[in-house]
């Protein structure tokens, strides 16, 4: 049976179904931005890096506000309810376990829950850290946003051990990728999901870690 | 009477020394651009420069970078296809790689007068190595210092003759924080207002933190 790989907004869609009514989510640039394009329906408080506590849907045109913006730099609205902070208010709802989740992209995720999301090197000169390794280690959970296999070369993101620069050791509970969700365990990812026509076969064949079903 | 408003842009950035330590504001909106093009005429050399982000190819941290100015830039995100990326791959620039949260929290331990404090942030990423760690209750921490300014660069939306500031929107970002954190503070406002104008109980930077304010209309 042939399989059709999720799109961005189809990973983004596919994350959104799992938040429930209530939470205080953080979302990272990339796919995870566009998860709240989908939780539409339900009462969740979106957080960005830079001071803003709920997030309302992308600005139209005519009532972008130049003083409002994401982690992305992206301009934003506020919900009604929404409040602001400074900087080191705003890392202290990160750093502090103030958010019942944080989606973060990666480049590599490993099987005993580290992440690398932030440089392929040492020493190469694109050192963007961001705010990622404060969301890593201070949300209740982390959630990971990912194509599953790398689009050159099809190598699998999801690592028995990660080869890039860690962002932060054992920190993630899920990921989200293009073709399956797999949660963090001690003896491996476990496959909560596959999309339509995804085989057991053809999964393990594209990842390099360890994969179990319970 | 208090007044800490001046008259220029020349006397908003008068005294600033060679090697003083900035620290500027931003995060998009935020950004002083009037004060950091005023500190690129000012003419103070081998500055260290302390913002979130090493910006793109042009813009106040790019046009300030540009003109050789900085020895070292302290920040939490650089681009490799940048002004800042180019003359770190040259030498020309010394880079300080600080997680996000963490310089936001070194820069508020200084204003508040923390001589240091533990976080788990990077403390087990190549950020740490060489660098005193510590277990507490279970968790490996590192040590972090703060970040003390010679000068801040400021942007607010509304200031009065006291200094009191009101920020826009997410434009607050590290305004408040880094206007704590310096022996000099220099304001750029969109708006000079009354005393009392501003509610004492929605000023978002007091005045004891200002020094100089100047007004630029937006």
């Amino acid at each position: 049976m042939e399989f059709q790989p999720l799109d961005r907004d189809g990973i983004a869609a596919r994350i959104a179904r799992d938040i429930p009514e209530g939470w205080f989510v953080n979302l990272g640039i990339g796919i995870p931005t566009k998860v709240s394009d989908f939780v539409q329906d339900r009462e969740v408080i979106f957080h960005a890096e830079n001071g803003v506590i709920g997030i309302g849907p992308a600005p139209t045109e005519a009532n972008i506000n130049p003083y409002l913006v994401n982690a992305g730099v992206q301009h934003i609205t506020l919900i009604t309810g929404a409040a602001l902070v400074h900087h080191a208010d705003s890392f202290a709802i990160a750093r502090g376990g103030h958010l019942d989740l944080c989606v973060l992209g990666a480049f590599e995720v490993a099987e005993n829950g580290d992440i690398a999301n932030w440089a392929r090197s040492d020493h190469e000169p694109t050192k963007q850290v961001g705010g990622a390794m404060d969301l890593a280690v201070g949300a209740q959970r982390l959630w990971v946003a990912m194509e599953h296999t790398n689009k050159r070369g099809g190598g699998s993101r999801i690592r028995t051990a990660c080869s890039y620069p860690l962002t932060a050791k054992g920190v993630v509970k899920r990921v989200y990728t293009d073709l399956a969700v797999l949660e963090v365990t001690p003896r491996g990812f476990a496959v909560l999901d596959m999309i339509p026509g995804m085989t057991r076969e053809a999964l393990r064949a594209r990842t390099e870690a360890t994969l179990i079903w319970r | 009477m208090i007044d800490k408003f001046v008259p220029s842009l020349a006397d908003a950035m008068a005294g600033i020394q060679d090697g003083a330590t900035v620290l500027a504001a931003g995060f998009g909106p935020g950004t002083p651009a009037t004060l950091m093009r005023g500190l690129a005429e000012q003419g103070a050399r081998d500055l260290t420069i302390v913002m979130n982000a090493g910006g793109r190819d042009e813009g106040p941290i790019a046009d300030l970078l540009s003109t050789g100015l900085v020895g070292k830039l302290i920040c939490s995100f650089v681009r490799a296809d940048s002004v800042a990326g180019r003359q770190f791959a040259k030498g020309q620039l010394e880079l300080e790689i600080v997680p996000q949260g963490t310089l936001a929290e070194r820069i508020r331990a200084a204003g508040a007068g923390v001589r240091g404090f533990y976080t788990p942030t990077a403390a087990d990423t190549i950020l740490a190595e060489g660098r005193e760690t510590r277990m507490i209750n279970g968790r490996l921490c590192l040590l972090e210092y703060p970040i003390f300014g010679d000068v801040a660069l400021i942007d607010a939306w509304q200031a009065d003759r006291f200094g009191n500031l009101t920020h826009r929107d997410s434009a607050r970002n590290f305004n408040p924080i880094m206007a704590m954190a310096a022996k000099m503070t220099i304001v750029q406002t969109a708006h000079v207002v009354e005393l009392g104008a501003i509610q004492p109980e929605h000023v978002h930077t007091a005045g004891v933190f200002v020094q100089r304010v100047l007004h630029v209309p937006v």
